[in-house]
């Protein structure tokens, strides 16, 4: 069953396009990543699925229109739409009480136990927590929640390097299971690379690259072409090559006709493409492409 | 029965809606009115600070002796220093709802924590409707609480002041107690929680819309509009009116000349001529399409 599903989701801010036309799947159980560069509308995608933004085109996210039952939707979505956004004024113990007494699926004691691992006290204000014990805390009531949908927009952003990989893991070993979809927009994208199962790039409003982690790993490959065969390699028609360590690394899409991996390994060293890489190269290869036709 | 030849036509494209497990209206209402308890703490802070201070001031002015002689002589004035302190209590109460209005839809959306509230499943009606009760209920009861309690105090040692003087027996005499109290809280439900109540929807409706200075934005448009009539008519009607509906300018009593207080002996309760006045229900209604349109602006308007 699909979790979200939306068919020619547009938005437009005045003469700004956000959203062009995005039309996407995201089936239950998946932990899909939205990268793209800035103003790619990622963020506008998720406000959207989330009912915080009105939009033409057609989305459901768990059956429900966002947008006219924001309410009823979060009984079985949670989000975090950005650090820091708890009320600065309100207390730990307050929080905790609050999102239990307004939301149906929240087990207050499995919120303490996940306090418990950290610093935090009961009886401190917001304002007092720093930026990454805020984090953890909204971690906490959010993973307290036995929701079928998680969707986290940068949610890391301007944490130190422990605080975010603290983040996934605990995202990760305590929270998610094949029942549950989360949904991640985010621009470090080695840090999420490892958790995704699923991946889209966003540019300008459209989604120009969705795939499954075990597509892109079956189907991209990059070599290490030394210099002297780098002229043969690129008679392949690899999708980009930048150059590194004296050489260039070119990726491929083993899908295109006559190449194996045989065959690159003759060029030189095989290596998997990060998704940083496969990003830069689809990213750019559009650019070059709308640039081509202007 | 073969479940498998009757499998579903054709896979709904649309997944199907989860049976809702939403928690009672009334619930995330009291659970939204808590928070603004939380967050504006003035709400009970304000009217007992106030009550304090006005009690305290009794106190000094009954061993200074100024009240000391009306309470032990002239018990035909008894009443006036609960009158003023009933007064400086719903004053407080009138400023502590505009600041509260002003603030209410806006300083969620300044903080970015409206990304956090509607995370919840608590429905922008719902919030609206929780921020709109402060000025209409909670913080009524609140005032009318705390000054039933502090004219009770002062009453028990006005008593003891003027037992000193063996004038006890005259003071209650000359003060109708219950009466009095009556008299207040009918004032008070009329003028100071019907009567304003759509200049306070008015409030809570621009700190949904403005991005900034949303004192400013409430009260241009009276003067604006007030402006305009001073030079077009040579009249001063609206900013009267608008005015006039802040403090509890409402046609709920007859008071005699000179005698502001609520003394139940000269003044007459006049229900009727509040009840069909047009304002009380040109602002109700007013207040309706108010708070309606907040509810649309808060589901639209995002962080500023």
């Amino acid at each position: 069953m699909a979790c979200i599903e939306t068919r020619g989701l547009r938005k437009a801010f005045g003469t700004t396009i956000a959203l062009d036309g995005v039309d996407m799947r995201v089936e239950e159980g998946r932990i899909l990543g939205l990268i793209g560069p800035n103003g790619a509308g990622k963020t506008t995608a998720l406000h959207a699925m989330l009912g915080l933004t009105a939009y033409q085109g057609e989305l459901r996210v768990l059956g429900r229109d966002p947008w006219s039952e924001r309410d009823r939707l979060m009984n079985d979505v949670c989000f975090i739409a950005d650090v820091a956004v708890l009320p600065r004024w309100i207390r730990v113990s307050q929080a905790i009480e609050y999102v239990a007494g307004v939301h149906p699926r929240f087990d207050p004691a499995k919120a303490e136990s996940f306090l418990a691992k950290t610093t935090i006290r009961r009886g401190s204000r917001v304002r007092e927590l720093s930026k990454g014990m805020v984090t953890q805390l909204h971690l906490a009531l959010v993973m307290a929640i036995d929701a079928r949908l998680l969707v986290l927009d940068e949610p890391t952003l301007g944490l130190d390097i422990i605080f975010r990989k603290q983040f996934y893991d605990s995202l990760l070993n305590d929270y998610f299971d094949r029942n549950r979809t989360i949904v991640v927009a985010t621009h470090q994208v080695e840090e999420i690379e490892h958790v995704l199962t699923d991946v889209m790039f966003l540019d300008r409003g459209r989604a120009v690259f969705n795939r499954s982690m075990e597509e892109v790993e079956s189907r991209y490959q990059e070599v290490m072409a030394r210099s002297e065969q780098a002229a043969a390699a690129r008679a392949l028609k690899p999708m980009y090559e930048r150059q590194a360590f004296g050489g260039s690394i070119l990726l491929f899409d083993l899908k295109s006709d006559g190449i194996d991996r045989q065959r690159l390994a003759a060029f030189g060293e095989l290596r998997t493409p990060s998704i940083a890489d496969l990003f830069v190269a689809v990213i750019g290869n559009q650019r070059d492409a709308q640039g081509a036709v202007q | 029965m073969n479940t498998q030849s009757n499998a579903a036509p054709e896979s709904p494209a649309i997944s199907p809606v989860i049976a809702p497990a939403s928690l009672p209206w009334s619930r995330l209402l009291y659970w939204s009115i808590r928070r603004e308890l939380w967050e504006y703490r003035s709400i009970y802070i304000a009217p007992l600070a106030v009550a304090g201070v006005a009690l305290l001031g009794f106190c000094v002015s009954s061993f200074v002796g100024i009240w000391e002689a009306p309470l032990r002589l002239n018990v035909a004035h008894a009443q006036t220093p609960f009158d003023m302190a009933a007064g400086v209590m719903m004053l407080t109460g009138i400023v502590v709802s505009v600041f509260y209005c002003l603030d209410a839809l806006h300083g969620e959306r300044r903080d970015r924590s409206v990304f956090f509230w509607k995370s919840m499943p608590v429905s922008d009606l719902t919030t609206v409707l929780a921020k709109a009760s402060i000025p209409f209920f909670v913080l009524p009861v609140i005032v009318a609480t705390v000054t039933l309690a502090m004219q009770g105090i002062m009453l028990l040692f006005g008593t003891a002041v003027a037992e000193a003087g063996g004038s006890a027996g005259e003071l209650w005499r000359s003060l109708p107690v219950f009466q009095m109290w009556g008299l207040l809280l009918y004032h008070y439900v009329t003028a100071h929680v019907l009567w304003p109540f759509p200049v306070y929807c008015w409030l809570l409706l621009v700190s949904g819309w403005a991005r900034r200075a949303a004192f400013l934005w409430a009260v241009l448009p009276v003067l604006v509009i007030g402006g305009f009539e001073r030079m077009a008519f040579h009249t001063f009607h609206f900013a009267e009116i608008v005015g006039g509906q802040l403090i509890g300018n409402a046609p709920v009593m007859d008071m005699s000349a000179g005698n502001m207080g609520l003394d139940p002996m000269t003044t007459h309760v006049t229900v009727g001529r509040f009840i069909s006045s047009p304002g009380l229900w040109i602002g109700l209604a007013l207040a309706v399409v108010f708070l309606a349109a907040a509810v649309r602006l808060r589901r639209n308007q995002g962080p500023i």
